[in-house]
């Protein structure tokens, strides 16, 4: 059962870990502003699909040329 | 059977959604509303930014009213740039400006891609709650050319005079998360080292009870000095001030909690209530947080600063225009004022016909004509062509700011959690000492370490957790409703003081009248077609007010050609139309030729215009004004059970109207701002509490002298007095809904009183025959505490139901 030592240890060590990364999130200003990250992290998104779809209807457009 | 729909084109514009007249500004296919949405568009084009068209249809705002192209090179004045930037070194500055226009995903998006513009501009952050938007660029771009930068694509900065004076309110939450945390790590890992006691496997883990034991105590240290120290603080001031808040009990509690499950702990003869102790702290400031929801973008605490500009335009001895900061505007300065431009200090007009609009600063709905020789009031704004005007008095010395400055009193309504709480909580603590007094009696003789553990349990049990969290949850609960409806007040307590107001004082203009829109009717002989359209085309060219309505009035008829025309400003105007003589303007011009008119009283050209055609008397256009949609059902419903006041800074025109809605001894017409506060001071002393509703400067010191001072604007953006809440014009009509609700929250607070009141007797009897296992205590608190917010929550949502507020 001595291994308990060692599992509550290691516990305390990683639930630490998350407080210590919980306080360094709110201390940089992470808690400030908890809305516009959720819509910025979509753009990233959008514009990479714009970009596929920029590639594919070029890629469309090359295969019409190819095919005339 | 296929359904065959008409389907009307409307022609939208592309970039900010309005219908378009016609196709006359287009590009590329897209129609445009007008050419400044047009030059947005070809900016963006240009820059490759049209994604910003794709992540929403017409993100735009209008361009059309506003004035585009303006100057900025004030902004790089050392005395403004230095307050304006929040971060210099050699290679970058920081900067961020308040964007009233930020509504958008897509607006987000094209904020943050400003460095595609202007490759100096390193970094945009958008803060959408905000509505901030925060710049990293390099050196070599001034400051006024990023405003220019953002101006072009439609989003002008906010740039008012407190914009200077920066304030800092975030750190308070920051705490407040923090606290949060750790109360919640050490809640969570203090249950899990005391789920052997739950179950009761004391043989097999004994030998590791200390080592846990060990580690709680170490957990428990910053709960009890770090998280739960505002309560113990809080409960000292109280003291202090010989008063038993709610915190004097609860750390009471807190304090038994944590010295008994020490004793216990250190003694051997107990577990301890390590675990309850931590989800005590834990619940208590999660209800904080809940209860500290705060509308950022929204200031309550806005004065007159906010409402002038940062700049104005001086016109130098040689002629030349000059855009100063307008700290550095002197007295015998001469200063141009434009369309919509606010006048920033007492002053004479020296040139052109000043037209001023005070509606925001006395409440008169009408604009004042004034010519040359003639003195203006600071805060007016004029309305019409360009003016030139001599500085007479300094910003800080003129009426406007002399007004603020001698009567706004701020309310101090911070630091306490509500008046009724802390009445509850003085009886409360006086029961729980009689409790633990009479368990001090009834086992004294069975020894000290029984008393110690018989009281300690009381005090225990009957901490008033629930009671704790009832009023934060109920009271959080309505302002999120409120918001939800667009009525926005400053903190919780807010809706304590509205359950309480049995007073309700209206202004009229602008907050029961609507400000955009001054309606219009016309009294006499009917006018024919033929008619209307010589009328419609005399005043066209009239630079007066009342002119341009009644040039809107008209608009359906017909053109004319005006032959000549001639303005004399303060009495009217002669025109030549289709050869036939038009007069209008004030009675005394237009009865020199004919006199039988049956209206005797002597307005001035203000508020009615008298019309004659070929000298024939026709009758007389009157300014009418609008009310808002539904303001006759709210005042019957307001005055139902509460007296109902309307104060009006404007003349009496409109008494017929509003008599028919109140009392008219309830009425009082020609109100100055003092005069206002007065009548709320006059309340006071008669015991009654007041809830004003004002919109503007003129309502300012009433409205910080009510107990509930509610600012109404149509654009909540725009500069509103301060005051305790903000309503949006719309919601106006909710009002007695708003009213309703906050009596009911209270009631939802008294009933979830009676609830915990359960379960701390429940818990007490317990504790009173010495059986309060940490198991029990355990159960007992979270249970009780989350009932109590399941309570608060659905039955304020049930109220707001019933009131017809949207949920």
């Amino acid at each position: 059962m001595s291994a308990i030592y060692i599992l509550i240890g290691a516990s305390l060590v990683v639930a630490t870990g998350f407080l210590i990364a919980f306080l360094w999130a709110v201390k940089s200003g992470q808690m400030d502003d908890r809305y516009t990250p959720s819509v910025r992290m979509l753009f990233d998104d959008e514009i990479k699909i714009s970009k596929k779809q920029n590639d594919s209807s070029l890629s469309n457009e090359q295969e019409k040329k190819e095919l005339n | 059977m296929p359904q065959i729909v008409d389907v009307e084109e409307k022609l939208i514009c592309f970039h900010c959604g309005e219908l378009c007249s016609d196709r006359s500004i287009a590009k590329e296919e897209k129609v445009f509303c007008c050419e400044g949405c047009k030059l947005v568009y070809e900016v963006l084009n240009e820059n490759n930014l049209c994604t910003y068209y794709d992540l929403n249809t017409a993100p735009g705002v209008t361009k059309n009213a506003k004035s585009s192209g303006k100057r900025y090179d004030y902004l790089d004045d050392p005395d403004i740039s230095e307050k304006l930037v929040e971060f210099k070194n050699d290679q970058l500055f920081k900067i961020s400006f308040f964007i009233p226009e930020i509504h958008c995903s897509s607006c987000i998006w094209l904020l943050e891609n400003l460095y595609k513009v202007d490759s100096r501009i390193i970094e945009s952050r958008v803060d959408f709650p905000a509505k901030k938007v925060f710049i990293k660029a390099n050196t070599s771009i001034k400051i006024s050319e990023i405003v220019s930068i953002l101006d072009l694509i439609g989003y002008e900065p906010r740039l008012s005079l407190d914009e200077l004076e920066k304030k800092d309110t975030k750190s308070f939450n920051k705490s407040l998360y923090i606290k949060v945390g750790v109360a919640g790590f050490a809640f969570g890992n203090i249950m899990m080292l005391s789920f052997p006691e739950y179950l009761s496997v004391k043989d097999d883990v004994k030998s590791f009870g200390i080592f846990f034991q060990l580690i709680m105590i170490l957990l428990s240290l910053p709960v009890l000095f770090y998280c739960s120290a505002d309560y113990f603080i809080s409960a000292w001031k109280g003291l202090k001030q010989k008063f038993i808040n709610i915190d004097f009990p609860l750390s009471l509690g807190i304090f038994a909690l944590w010295g008994r499950s020490i004793f216990e702990i250190t003694t051997g003869s107990g577990p301890g209530y390590m675990d309850s102790f931590a989800g005590l702290i834990f619940f208590l400031l999660l209800g904080k947080v809940f209860q500290n929801k705060t509308y950022e973008y929204f200031n309550f605490e806005r004065n007159y600063k906010s409402y002038f500009p940062i700049s104005i335009t001086k016109k130098l001895k040689n002629g030349e225009e000059q855009i100063i900061p307008l700290s550095k505007i002197a007295v015998k300065d001469r200063i141009l004022i434009r369309n919509n431009e606010i006048i920033p200090a007492d002053s004479i007009v020296i040139d052109g016909q000043a037209n001023v609009d005070y509606s925001f600063v006395t409440g008169e709905s009408l604009p004042q004509f004034k010519t040359k020789g003639e003195k203006v009031f600071a805060g007016g704004k004029q309305i019409g062509g360009l003016i030139e005007l001599e500085i007479i008095k300094e910003v800080s010395q003129s009426y406007l700011t002399r007004l603020w400055n001698d009567f706004i009193v701020s309310k101090n309504r911070e630091n306490r959690l509500t008046k009724f709480s802390n009445l509850v909580s003085k009886y409360f603590t006086l029961a729980i000492l009689l409790l633990a007094f009479s368990a001090v009696i009834i086992w004294w003789e069975s020894g000290l370490y029984n008393v110690i553990s018989v009281v300690t349990a009381v005090l225990i049990v009957a901490c008033p957790c629930a009671l704790a969290l009832s009023a934060p949850f109920a009271l959080g609960n309505t302002l999120r409703l409120f918001g939800r409806n667009n009525f926005y007040i400053k903190n919780i307590n807010v809706v304590e003081d509205l359950s309480h107001v049995d007073s309700v004082v209206f202004d009229k203009t602008g907050t029961l009248t609507e400000n955009q829109e001054i309606g219009i009717i016309f009294e006499g002989m009917e006018l024919t077609d033929h008619e209307s359209a010589l009328i419609k085309s005399a005043v066209k060219n009239s630079l007066h007010p009342l002119s341009k309505i009644i040039y809107r009035y008209l608009s359906q008829s017909a053109e004319l050609k005006v032959d000549s025309f001639d303005e004399k400003p303060g009495s009217g105007g002669r025109a030549l139309v289709d050869g036939s003589e038009v007069l209008y303007g004030s009675r005394s011009l237009v009865d020199k030729i004919e006199k039988n008119g049956e209206d005797k009283d002597e307005t001035p050209w203000g508020s009615k215009v008298y019309i004659s055609i070929d000298s024939i008397y026709k009758g007389c256009f009157r300014v009418k004004n609008k009310y808002r949609e539904g303001i006759e059902e709210v005042i019957r419903e307001t005055s139902a059970k509460k007296e109902v006041y309307i104060l009006s800074g404007d003349n009496s025109s409109e008494m017929e109207n509003l008599s028919k809605l109140i009392d008219p001894k309830r009425i009082r017409f020609n109100q100055s701002p003092s005069d206002k506060m007065e009548f709320v001071d006059e309340m006071h002393k008669l015991n009654r509490k007041v809830l004003m509703i004002g919109d503007g400067l003129n309502d300012a010191a009433a409205l910080s002298k009510a107990e509930v001072g509610i600012s109404l604007s149509d654009d909540l953006m725009n500069f509103t007095p301060a005051s305790d809440a903000l309503i949006h014009g719309s919601s106006l009509k909710l009002l007695p809904g708003f009213i309703k609700q906050a009596v009911s929250t209270m009631n939802v607070v008294k009933w979830s009183f009676v609830i915990s009141s359960i379960y701390n007797i429940a818990g007490i009897s317990v504790a009173l025959s010495g059986n309060l296992s940490p198991l029990f205590a355990a159960i007992l608190m979270p249970v009780s505490s989350i009932s109590v917010v399941i309570f608060t929550t659905l039955g304020t949502f049930y109220t707001a139901k019933k009131h017809k507020l949207s949920i």
